[in-house]
């Protein structure tokens, strides 16, 4: 037998009875669904309306326990994770000796001495390779730990009824222990999409249980299997970046131009330098002097003028219908001075934006560039305005539940 | 008590370690020199291990012994006496006469000349391309190696001053230097020769500690580096008076006399190391003797493996440095004698050089082919001294000391680790093959002691029983030794040097990486350069 | 009456093909004179066995220059490279490891393996990318002589010295290990999957007399590599109807180009007048002149057979003396009824239209060389398997089929020579090797051909059976090939040149050699 097949994931028997265009996507060797229905506007909208599930089980997931976990992710990432308490999660980038973006993903303190990291790219080599000399054990849960996102308004009432969790109170980037009709799992307020959203964390031969459960549940709350074409709409409102499409792992970057510093990746909030020894930080301490070269921004499509281009050739404005992950480039006059590298058409800030690198001197929100766009065979600059991300931010991402106290951000986002 | 607080700690006394101490020394430095060992000296150590007999119980010659670094630290003042041991090789041939390498080239003829004429011709001319190409590496050793694809004004006068020194050389000989580095020895030794024990016995020196068959490629530049300072083929082993041990004496005296001070007994725990600069160093009491320099005699993995916390290493650095290549393949065998063995065709006084017991090519190759295979073969070649020829002194009277270097042992056994069995058989092989060569060996052994690259690795701290802490093969020299892009002696953690066989330009050159380790730091205290100002 | 022949060349095989092709476009008028009765030298495909047809010696493609391809407008005259996607190395424990050429494919089957192995494989990618970067400028050039102090010489020797010099320190260190370590060295540093090292250093034993723990071949590894860098396994691909198509394709663009081919035409030796190549005499005694000759076999053929040695120097007769060959592999070539059942992975699959390679472990691969070393074929060679009639159904009558095996090591200089009972001793030890993991191999065959080194030197030319005209080892390599000083596609007899696989870069159907020879024999005629 020869194995010509991607891989599945442990949602797979009940995402493939779902696949209504066969609209298959490759994500990390994994066959998923691109949109569950012919097209994703449905699953967008529930994602902002009521819930959408999203397997996410292809992210790459490694438990790291023993006595020196803290000290070996300490070394590798450059937040301070000796600060993450048990419960909590914490977003990071993670970089090689230069100071250039790796890989980003999240460290979720699961106990006293026990990690647990996500990542888009395998990092297992990484891990090892810098955890000479100590006492760890890295073990690679990525096949046999399912991940679905429940996304949107209605997720923590969804789970607050099918879960034996506490949810209601769970704040944003902490996670808790619990079940879902009896079945183990772990919920994380977190999630790709800048919502109010749980991730749940299954043991794969359980996977299909937990979707019947949630989906069961959330059908009186307006929930629907969504796959990642929505996903991608919502994580550019959200400005949450993606390694591949935003920036290009230093392990894989071929020529200089190609690596970014967290501070060219606008996550410069995650670096602390004065943590003591991790990696990059000497080339990240001379960046900070110097400042970064490279900025990542949102930009904002100025709609009069989309409309003025269009209106010459005599069409209304044409709008993507997906998101795009192409390289656009970027001007000042006749100057190059970025590239947009994923945008999208916001149905909720009814905006077309985008996310992009621009030479620092034009990060300021409110700058005024240009954008190329393809009017009808022919490039055009469109005006652009950089703007802050997120782009869409809705107070409930990070609020308590109704009659709870809202939680501070602490070492979310 | 607050600890003396030093210039520079030196860790290990091995021989590198006590020359780069004598130089810092004579820099006016305070300088420490640390060793878990009870006595300096590393793996020059002459002790009596059977009643009466004092063996050179790891190297049994220095290698080649750098003359600046003799002058420079008064040796001879403090007593260094050596000499060349005439013939400088021998071979027994099993029923006919012994090859006699001598470094008077007619007489190398008139010794090859009964088993192939064309090979007598053809000697002088060999002898002197190899000792002219070897001339080149002697230059470059003397030297900071060059380091191609680096920026600096330095680098690039080093590049273009070897440039102008290689075009010298002459056309032809350029060309053969090219040619010769990368090859076979087997196949170097096939162009000149027909004498298949000739080509075995330079075959043997060829790959001396590498684990490499005469047939590997490289093996070639394997005898070009084993012939660094020599006039002649081979390069003839300098004989210390009074044993190897005593080499380590007049350093430790002579350091002594420059204000080293020792302290011996007890290991290094830890180098510490505070934002991105070495403090000092932990000992394995626990007391912490501060320091603005550490200079590591010890090789790369135990250095940075062992004593350096991990996270003040770039992951990339580390990598390179899990990257080196150790792989001992070489056992040592030394014997408490009776009497001279009797080799076929030799005297006594055939017996003040190296004695080598290696019929042929496809012999060593053979042996060579069980190490690929974690297996050691049952039909080895020696390379052995008698160093009580020159220095009675060494062995009661009538008696004899004799220093074999067996390979190939290798390291990594497929059947698991050397344990006192695995040690006894290749004590019992290497007693074995001596006898086939001198039958009465056979009752003339009054005691014995055998190293495998276990032993080695533990008695000696020579990760992986490589006595060169770490192969000198093509990809390890130079630019790339110890670790490509740091080959200056100067580490990625400021104010940390390495200094050892495992720098450039390596084992079996003596003198030379001390002293350029220490002229590194040096120059770095002179210009404040380092994790901070050395006031 | 005609013109006279600007240019014969000797032999017409790929390189030999390509030089008269590039003249021919230049205008010259040329002459290819093949002693066979088909061109294409090592490159040919032969109906041994009716209705089944076998690439004879030179079966896979990865090397041809694709700027060849494009100049010479190869298409047009019936290339076509069809792509070998993947390598499927059997192991005796009943499992194999698949080298696919899909990425999420590939990670899938290391993480089997080693998980390590997966972030390796990108990574190793990136760094034959680079490698390779590093390289190319030098396939391209024209050797310098080092030890010139001609101005064309210092300014070539400038240029690369800057051009190492602006790789960095980094990937001048990850050079220079590749031109100085052993395949298996370098592949440790990087993978812990054996078989996948054993596969890959594979490659950098072809055509060497070396094992791959000997220094020296990490380097003929990234030779192979050169075709084609897209991503971290080797791009091989197929010529339809077999290699035969590349040297008809390449004889086809000579003919348009107006070059006239004359195969059974045997060359006995040069005729040299006044220190000049005038023309060749063949062994019929037929004398043709031209005003240049150019050989395209190998050294010793170019230089010690057919020219008069007293017109050679005496440091290049010593040169070419101690330039070695060594012939070590052989080639099996098996009519098949039905396909292999490979046990480890059974029945048709995709794995089929893919490399089968038995190389299951780098011991495995020492062993072979073992063998070798001391006279004898190895009892359990390294084998390259492909089956041209699934990639090319041409190749075999409908549902039965050809197979390819490449055989390494068969060493030239076997103990007592070679005879037809070893030969058939030699076939024996790579169909029983083989049947080990397709049961079904032994009765599914046809027609079994074996060539040896020896037959290789006999039928297709080649000294001691070397499949690149002599070993591809690093003191064989640019300005010292084939030998120093002569490494600039001349001769020390003017107006007589090489341009055979023996002159830089050499080695597999690459076609370079050829075209770098064209362009310095165009040069000369115009300086003149």
């Amino acid at each position: 037998m020869t194995p010509l097949q991607l891989n599945t994931t442990p949602f797979h028997q009940r995402t493939a009875a779902l696949a209504q265009g066969h609209a298959w996507r490759r994500w990390a060797g994994h066959a998923v669904l691109g949109c569950y229905q012919l097209h994703h506007d449905r699953e967008y909208a529930a994602i902002r309306s009521g819930s959408g599930l999203i397997d996410v089980s292809p992210l790459y997931k490694y438990l790291i326990h023993g006595r020196d976990a803290c000290r070996l992710l300490n070394r590798i990432v450059p937040r301070n994770v000796a600060k993450c308490q048990v419960g909590r999660v914490l977003y990071t980038p993670w970089c090689d000796s230069h100071g250039k973006v790796i890989d980003d993903g999240t460290i979720s303190r699961l106990g006293e001495k026990t990690y647990r990291l996500t990542s888009a790219d395998p990092n297992i080599r990484w891990l090892t390779d810098n955890a000479g000399g100590m006492d760890v054990v890295i073990e690679d849960v990525s096949r046999s730990l399912g991940a679905v996102a429940l996304q949107g308004p209605t997720a923590r009432d969804i789970l607050a009824r099918v879960a034996d969790a506490e949810v209601e109170s769970l704040r944003y980037f902490h996670l808790t222990e619990g079940t879902i009709r009896g079945i183990p799992v772990t919920i994380s307020r977190t999630g790709y999409t800048g919502d109010l959203g749980y991730e749940i964390w299954v043991a794969a031969d359980r996977a299909v249980p937990l979707w019947d459960a949630l989906v069961e549940t959330g059908a009186d709350y307006g929930l629907l299997p969504a796959g990642i074409l929505a996903l991608d709409v919502a994580r550019i409102e959200a400005g949450l970046l993606m390694i591949d499409v935003d920036y290009v792992s230093a392990h894989r970057a071929l020529i200089d131009s190609q690596f970014s510093s967290p501070y060219e990746l606008n996550l410069g909030w995650t670096v602390n330098l004065e943590k003591g020894p991790f990696n990059g930080r000497d080339a990240l301490v001379a960046e900070h002097r110097h400042g970064p070269t490279w900025a990542f921004v949102g930009i904002e499509v100025d709609w009069e003028g989309l409309i003025e281009l269009y209106a010459a050739v005599g069409l209304p404005p044409q709008l993507p219908t997906t998101a795009w992950r192409i390289s656009v480039p970027l001007y000042v006059g006749r100057t190059q001075v970025g590239y947009a590298t994923s945008g999208c058409w916001s149905p909720v800030l009814k905006k077309y934006i985008a996310l992009a690198h621009v030479e620092t001197r034009f990060a300021a929100p409110g700058t005024a560039i240009e954008m190329e766009v393809t009017v009808e065979h022919h490039r055009r600059p469109v005006a652009v305005t950089v703007v802050k991300t997120p782009f869409f931010d809705p107070e409930r991402k990070k609020a308590g539940a109704a009659g709870q106290r809202g939680s501070g951000a602490g070492d979310g986002t | 008590m607050t600890a003396k607080r030093y210039h520079v700690i030196v860790l290990g006394s091995g021989i590198e370690s006590l020359v780069a101490a004598g130089y810092l020394g004579k820099a006016g430095l305070d300088v420490l020199v640390v060793d878990g060992a009870e006595s300096v000296g590393g793996t020059l150590v002459t002790r009596e291990v059977v009643p009466g007999y004092r063996f050179d119980s790891c190297l049994d010659s220095p290698g080649y012994l750098s003359p600046a670094v003799v002058a420079d630290l008064a040796l001879a003042h403090h007593g260094l006496k050596y000499s060349l041991g005439e013939p400088l090789m021998v071979a027994p041939r099993p029923g006919g006469p012994a090859l006699r390498l001598s470094a008077d080239l007619e007489a190398t003829a008139g010794s090859l000349r009964q088993a192939s004429p064309g090979d007598a011709d053809r000697w002088p001319a060999f002898s002197d391309r190899i000792t002219t190409l070897a001339g080149l590496l002697t230059d470059m050793y003397r030297r900071l190696p060059p380091r191609p694809g680096e920026g600096g004004v330095g680098d690039l006068m080093t590049i273009l001053r070897l440039a102008a020194r290689v075009r010298r050389l002459g056309r032809v000989e350029l060309m053969e230097f090219l040619r010769t580095f990368p090859m076979p020895v087997a196949d170097l030794l096939d162009d000149w020769f027909e004498d298949d024990l000739l080509k075995g016995a330079l075959g043997v020196v060829a790959v001396r500690h590498l684990a490499l068959g005469p047939r590997s490629g490289g093996t070639a530049f394997g005898l070009l580096h084993q012939q660094v300072g020599a006039t002649a083929v081979p390069r003839g082993r300098p004989i210390i008076s009074g044993g190897v041990g005593h080499l380590a004496w007049t350093l430790e005296v002579s350091a002594r006399e420059r204000g080293v001070e020792f302290r011996t007994g007890t290991g290094v725990a830890q180098i510490v190391v505070t934002e991105g600069g070495t403090t000092g160093v932990v000992l394995d009491s626990g007391e912490e003797i501060p320091a603005r320099a550490v200079v590591s005699g010890y090789d790369v993995r135990r250095t940075f493996s062992d004593l350096v916390d991990p996270v003040h290493l770039d992951p990339e650095f580390a990598a390179m440095a899990a990257r080196v290549r150790y792989r001992g393949v070489a056992a040592k065998v030394n014997l408490a004698l009776g009497e001279l063995p009797d080799f076929t065709g030799l005297d006594a006084t055939d017996l003040r050089g190296t004695v080598v017991l290696c019929p042929s090519l496809d012999y060593l190759e053979k042996a060579y082919d069980h190490t690929k295979y974690g297996e050691v073969s049952d039909r080895l070649a020696l390379e052995l001294v008698i160093p009580s020829v020159s220095d009675p002194s060494l062995a009661p009277e009538g008696g004899h000391v004799l220093s074999a270097w067996l390979h190939y042992a290798p390291f990594h056994r497929r059947d698991g680790s050397w344990g006192e069995s695995e040690r006894e058989a290749i004590g019992d092989l290497a007693l074995r093959i001596l006898q086939d060569a001198a039958p009465n060996m056979a009752n003339a052994v009054v005691g014995r002691e055998v190293l495998t690259p276990l032993d080695l690795q533990d008695r000696f701290g020579l990760t992986e029983g490589q006595v060169y802490q770490g192969e000198v093969a093509l990809d390890q020299i130079l630019f790339m030794r110890p670790i490509p892009g740091w080959s200056h002696y100067r580490m990625p953690v400021g104010g940390l040097y390495l200094c050892g066989p495992a720098t450039h330009p390596g084992g079996g050159i003596t003198g030379q990486s001390g002293r350029l380790a220490a002229r590194q730091l040096v120059r770095d205290q002179k210009k404040g350069r380092g994790r901070r100002a050395w006031t | 009456m005609t013109r006279p022949y600007d240019a014969i060349i000797i032999g017409a095989g790929h390189n030999g093909l390509v030089t008269a092709a590039y003249l021919g476009r230049a205008g010259k008028r040329v002459l290819v004179l093949e002693r066979r009765h088909l061109v294409g030298g090592a490159a040919v495909t032969e109906e041994i066995f009716p209705g089944f047809k076998y690439s004879v010696f030179s079966y896979v493609v990865s090397l041809l220059r694709p700027d060849i391809i494009r100049e010479l407008d190869l298409a047009s005259h019936g290339l076509q490279i069809l792509p070998l996607e993947s390598t499927l190395t059997p192991l005796p424990n009943g499992d194999y490891f698949m080298a696919w050429g899909d990425h999420d494919l590939a990670r899938q089957e290391l993480q089997r393996h080693a998980p390590r192995d997966v972030e390796a494989y990108d990574e190793f990618g990136r760094l034959m990318h680079h490698m390779a970067m590093a390289v190319r400028p030098i396939l391209g050039m024209i050797p310098p002589d080092p030890t010139s102090l001609s101005p064309g010489d210092l300014k070539s020797l400038l240029k690369l010295g800057k051009h190492f010099h602006d790789l960095g320190p980094e990937r001048f260190h990850m050079l220079y290990r590749l031109m100085t370590m052993s395949s298996a060295d370098f592949l440790e540093d990087w993978f812990e999957c054996e078989p996948l090292k054993a596969t890959k250093s594979a490659s950098g034993i072809i055509g060497t007399f070396l094992g791959p723990r000997s220094p020296g071949t990490a380097y003929v590894l990234m030779h192979h590599y050169m075709g084609d860098i897209d991503g971290a396994f080797r791009a091989w691909g197929f010529a339809r109807g077999g290699t035969g198509a590349i040297s008809e394709a390449i004889a086809g663009a000579a003919r348009a180009a107006g070059v006239e081919i004359r195969t059974e035409a045997s060359v006995e030796r040069v005729m040299v007048e006044r220190g000049k190549a005038v023309g060749v005499a063949l062994e019929d005694g037929t004398e043709i002149r031209a005003r240049t000759v150019v050989s395209a076999l190998d050294p010793r053929r170019t230089f010690l057979q057919l020219l008069d040695q007293s017109l050679l120097p005496d440091d290049l007769i010593d040169g070419l003396r101690r330039y070695r060959y060594r012939g070590s592999s052989g080639k099996v070539n098996l009519a098949l009824s039905e396909l292999p059942n490979f046990t480890c992975m059974p029945g048709p699959g995709a794995h089929l239209a893919g490399a089968i390679s038995i190389s299951p472990s780098i011991d495995y691969l020492e062993r072979a060389y073992d063998d070798a070393k001391y006279g004898e074929f190895s009892r359990r060679p390294f084998m390259d398997c492909i089956f041209p009639s699934v990639i090319d159904p041409g190749m075999a009558p409908p549902g039965q089929h050809v197979m390819s095996i490449f055989v390494q090591y068969a060493p030239y200089d076997l103990n007592g020579g070679w005879t037809d009972a070893k030969r058939e001793a030699f076939g024996d030890a790579v169909i029983d090797t083989l049947a080990e993991y397709a049961p079904n191999l032994k009765s599914a065959i046809l027609h079994r051909q074996v060539i040896t080194p020896k037959d290789i030197e006999d039928i297709a030319g080649l000294t001691e059976g070397n499949i690149f005209h002599g070993e591809l080892a690093l003191n064989q390599l640019f300005f010292l090939r084939p030998a120093a000083r002569w490494a600039k596609y001349r001769t020390p007899v003017k107006r007589y040149y090489q341009c055979g696989s023996g002159t830089h870069p050499g080695g597999g159907i690459m076609g370079a050699s050829g075209r770098l020879a064209a362009r310095e024999i165009l040069a000369d005629w115009r300086g003149s």
